[in-house]
């Protein structure tokens, strides 16, 4: 029998492990704001529009992909009770095919450039596919009743679907081969992507880290046994789906109906939480619970009413409150735990019993920087809603505020990973001179 | 008859909420209620640990002869704990509310982290291997008083 031991430096993988792929992450935000910038009021004509499409990888992918990875590789140890192999390498090969990856497809899609995509496509693919069997076959290992491990499998393998209908259809855009069924697997490839891998994922992970940092009472037994495995089924369900409308119908409320328990679920153990101190986790699990449910009822809505549906800009609406609201609210407060702790967690291990103090979370990252850039991040969200139904006073204050935002969440985790590099050489000085 | 799990689970929580109610009274500057809090929470942490390291590590580790595994891993974060715990106590004694609060951030993560590894592994483990001596095990940690 092994037991997990997140917090002993034989199983945690080296601090630059995750902290590359979390530098990375907001640059791509931040130059998916400039090109909104760059692009104007135009932009916003369709979500179809190729220039649309490679924004939307850029946080899809740049910023939200970058993360979760990096967390998840920072996590499986623990999760999964055995650390992986060569950490440092498989993030080395991870993330630059990735970033690179983005890079390319990003560029290929904005600027309409087939070599850059069918560069892309073994890029990204191999990253991708890559990770997404490390984890599935990593978590292989773990305890049956880690209900976070097997939401966080399901997810991967929702990741292998997404990314698999994704290089269909960049193969598309690259040849530029007849493809049919274009519009539906692009339809699967984003609900299987954002409500499968983002969405389980994050539900699994929340399982673990809403009690734990706000002293909250656990998720039910119930949800975790079975909510991640419904929605997984739901999900696969909708392919062969689509030509049975009854079906198809049913199948998408179930799943509404699914995510809104979580996230009310989420909201009512924050209201029962024994920490009082509000912090900024909390405001951004609670920003992303509210875009959650403002998804929900806005879709629920265009289902009742198809006049909804047809409005301009109903399906950049949803996508915003899914990927800024929803999925960016989330990673960036997660940032704001994951990124000091890593950086105290390291220190203080190298450290040993005597030397230099090492400066605890709070020095690493204080929330009076923390805190301001939330405000931008809310305000930003609520800016791009507004450009969606009203392009012309928006779009540029929305680019500037999301950019801003970006900008600043970069500054905060460098300035955490330049803590991380001073205090490192201090001890390292000070250990050579004690021996 | 009561289990290792059933014994000692709640007490992680017990521990949880004096956590947090010390945590409320730093922020709000209440400085002697916090003195107070605190060293309930201290007491409350301590007690837990002796329970294990002094009763039911040992036992588990007679059992099992796993003296490396899992219970080597817990004492060394017991020992990050109470570093810890030293460091907030300074810090209330310097009323240096930054100092607690960046300090109990930290602690919150690493007792959460333990409580699960504890209560979801080594607690269960130790269910099955003292199976036949729960009510002596038990027993001795309640006389810890």
């Amino acid at each position: 029998m092994n037991v997990p031991s997140g917090i002993s430096l034989d199983q945690a993988p080296p601090i630059w492990v995750p902290l590359r792929f979390f530098i990375t992450a907001p640059l791509f935000a931040l130059t998916a704001a400039l090109l909104l910038l760059w692009a104007g009021p135009e932009l916003f004509s369709s979500r179809w529009d190729p220039a649309m499409l490679g924004i939307t990888h850029l946080l899809t992918l740049g910023f939200m992909g970058l993360v979760m990875l990096g967390a998840i590789l920072q996590m499986l140890p623990v999760v999964a009770g055995t650390p992986v192999r060569r950490p440092a390498l498989v993030a080395a090969i991870v993330h630059v095919l990735a970033t690179s990856g983005i890079i390319l497809l990003g560029s290929g899609l904005i600027l309409t450039a087939p070599l850059a995509l069918q560069i892309a496509l073994p890029t990204l693919g191999t990253a991708l596919l890559l990770f997404a069997t490390l984890v599935v076959v990593t978590l292989r290992r773990s305890l049956p009743q880690n209900m976070t491990a097997r939401a966080m499998r399901l997810a991967a393998l929702m990741l292998a679907a997404t990314v698999l209908l994704g290089l269909t259809l960049l193969s598309n855009h690259a040849f530029g081969w007849w493809l049919q069924a274009r519009e539906r697997l692009a339809d699967l490839h984003l609900t299987w992507g954002l409500l499968g891998w983002v969405g389980l994922l994050i539900a699994g992970v929340a399982y673990q880290v809403v009690p734990m940092f706000q002293l909250t009472p656990a998720y039910p037994a119930r949800l975790t046994r079975w909510l991640a495995p419904v929605l997984f089924i739901l999900l696969l369900a909708l392919a062969p789906a689509r030509h049975l409308p009854v079906l198809w119908s049913t199948l998408k409320i179930l799943l509404a109906a699914g995510f809104a328990v979580f996230a009310l679920t989420t909201l009512w153990l924050q209201t029962k939480r024994r920490r009082k101190q509000p912090d900024v986790f909390m405001y951004f699990w609670r920003c992303s619970m509210l875009s959650l449910l403002s998804a929900i009822t806005l879709w629920l809505a265009a289902q009742i009413a198809p006049a909804i549906g047809g409005m301009r800009g109903y399906g950049m609406l949803l996508g915003v409150l899914m990927i800024v609201g929803f999925a960016m609210s989330i990673m960036n407060g997660m940032l704001y735990k994951i990124v000091p702790f890593l950086v105290w967690f390291h220190l203080q291990s190298r450290r040993g019993a005597t030397g230099p103090a090492v400066p605890n979370v709070r020095e690493i990252m204080p929330e009076s920087r923390t805190r301001r850039q939330m405000w931008l991040h809310f305000a930003a969200l609520a800016a791009l809603l507004a450009a969606i139904v009203f392009p012309s006073p928006f779009v540029y204050p929305s680019a500037l505020l999301f950019g801003a935002s970006n900008l600043w969440l970069w500054l905060n985790i460098v300035a955490a990973s330049r803590t991380y590099s001073r205090v490192d050489a201090l001890l390292g000085k000070a250990s050579t001179s004690a021996g | 008859m009561t289990t290792i799990s059933e014994f000692l689970a709640p007490d992680h929580k017990r521990c949880d909420d004096l956590f947090a109610a010390t945590e409320a009274l730093v922020a709000s500057g209440d400085w002697d209620g916090a003195a107070e809090g605190f060293s309930r929470f201290q007491e409350a942490l301590q007690h837990h640990f002796a329970m294990e390291v002094e009763v039911m590590f040992p036992a588990f580790e007679a059992r099992t002869g796993m003296t490396q595994g899992p219970t080597a891993v817990m004492r060394s974060e017991h020992r990050q704990m109470s570093d810890l715990l030293n460091q907030m106590s300074g810090a209330l004694a310097r009323k240096d509310g930054d100092a607690y609060l960046g300090d109990a951030d930290t602690l919150l993560i690493i007792m959460q982290q333990h409580n699960v590894k504890e209560e979801q592994m080594l607690y269960r483990m130790a269910d099955r291997a003292l199976a036949n001596e729960l009510e002596e095990v038990v027993g001795r940690m309640r006389a810890m008083t």
